[in-house]
């Protein structure tokens, strides 16, 4: 988990490519995606966004990292064209989904989270007219990237408290107190951003 | 020294039968450096320090820092006054270290060069210049209390609030912290229950069932504590 989606330090040219034009080519990645038909297309596609981590200098090790939690959805999807359908399609689909996903981490593994958020603020100042405040979008888009190994690391103690106490796998058990611990540390987050000056 | 001036300050939570009061009736002047606070959980003492940057507003009374009320310049006060809280996770906003540092800094207009050439400084200080890139959550404990200290210091509040930061660490990692914080030149007021902490402090108050029923030198004042606690 820890090493899902994180910024790998850098200085090759796509770490030093603006965050907005990585974020418009994903963008543009994933429509155009609907376009590709053929098997040979969405290798030349997978081609290509290897071809960036190998610029961008990631180890492979990175990049399997970050299809891996994948398998098991591509793998039933995979089962479900190849039953109704062709060969071809499914390898398509499948192909598809891992090269948007490996295109999605490799934006976030050369972009600092600030450029991002940055980006994010400037595409969000037209929407100042209609009562968007683009600041609280990007701090929202940080809090929700910082948020993740937060609420992962409550669930462990969650489920280590219920092992500690031989309770078996209840999903009662386990939401409850993960949804409270998660609500005190929203509110004692809350606390941190007001003495951070965040609403100033 | 900024001076701090509690003027008969109460505050509740809640309303109708449901109301609790946790503070009563405190006025204080606060003007030395080093400022301790002790007493049992539940005694009014983290309201108390929240209200000094204005993150709770008093019931009744007032607080003024400088002469800024907390009240009517909230924004003011809590650029002077710094606050590092208990569980450094909660006060990490940002995904990896030196954008945490950084955050603060945000709308300061300062330029990306000086935002960068103090969040260097600062992390040289404290120890996390290696760390600069790393995400903030595969910190150790203290390290994590040591960027949240870093991420306020960075913004240069003449007063730094704490409120129990080494309850969640170690005895070196709350060394380290409460090392850091000994050689800090900002007026520092201090909630622990790491008594040792408060060697060489200034002043301690002991906070007993909503009220200040001990104010005197850290000895004093831990004696003092101490049998209130047996």
């Amino acid at each position: 988990m820890s090493v899902l989606g994180l910024y790998q330090p850098g200085g090759t040219v796509l770490h030093r490519a603006r965050a907005g034009t990585k974020l418009g080519v994903m963008l543009a990645a994933g429509v155009a995606s609907v376009l590709l038909d053929h098997w040979w297309q969405v290798l030349v596609a997978l081609g290509v966004v290897l071809g960036g981590y190998a610029v961008a200098r990631i180890p492979a090790r990175m990049a399997v990292l970050q299809v891996r939690p994948l398998v098991w959805m591509v793998g039933l999807i995979a089962l479900f064209h190849v039953l109704s359908g062709s060969w071809e399609r499914a390898f398509v689909v499948t192909g598809l989904i891992a090269t948007l996903v490996l295109l999605a981490a490799l934006v976030t593994m050369t972009t600092r989270t600030t450029d991002m958020v940055d980006a994010v603020v400037g595409l969000c100042r037209p929407l100042r007219r209609v009562g968007v405040d683009p600041e609280r979008v990007g701090l929202m888009l940080a809090l929700g990237i910082r948020s993740v190994p937060v609420v992962v690391g409550l669930a462990e103690e969650v489920r280590d408290a219920q092992r500690a106490r031989g309770l078996t796998a209840s999903p009662r058990a386990f939401a409850v107190p993960l949804i409270v611990r998660s609500l005190r540390h929203a509110d004692a987050l809350g606390d941190a951003l007001v003495a951070r000056g965040v609403d100033d | 020294m900024p001076v701090i001036d509690v003027d008969r300050v109460s505050h509740a939570y809640g309303e109708g039968s449901n109301r609790r009061v946790v503070l009563s009736d405190v006025s204080l002047r606060l003007t030395e450096q080093r400022i301790g606070i002790v007493g049992a959980n539940g005694s009014g003492k983290s309201t108390f320090v929240r209200m000094l940057n204005g993150l709770v507003l008093p019931t009744s009374g007032s607080v003024r820092v400088d002469g800024l009320d907390t009240r009517k310049s909230g924004r003011e006060v809590r650029r002077l006054v710094g606050f590092c809280f208990t569980d450094p996770d909660a006060q990490i906003v940002m995904p990896t270290v030196r954008e945490d540092v950084a955050f603060g800094l945000r709308r300061r207009g300062l330029s990306k060069d000086q935002v960068a050439a103090r969040v260097a400084g600062m992390l040289a200080t404290y120890g996390l210049e290696g760390h600069a890139d790393h995400p903030a959550h595969l910190l150790s404990g203290g390290q994590k209390q040591l960027l949240a200290l870093s991420s306020v210091l960075v913004t240069e509040p003449a007063v730094l609030v704490m409120d129990e930061p080494t309850t969640l660490l170690d005895l070196r990692n709350a060394a380290k912290v409460s090392g850091a914080v000994r050689d800090l030149p900002q007026q520092v007021v201090l909630v622990t229950h790491h008594l040792d902490l408060l060697d060489g402090f200034d002043r301690v108050l002991v906070f007993d069932e909503t009220r200040v029923v001990y104010d005197g030198t850290p000895a004093s004042a831990v004696a003092h504590y101490r049998e209130l606690m047996a």
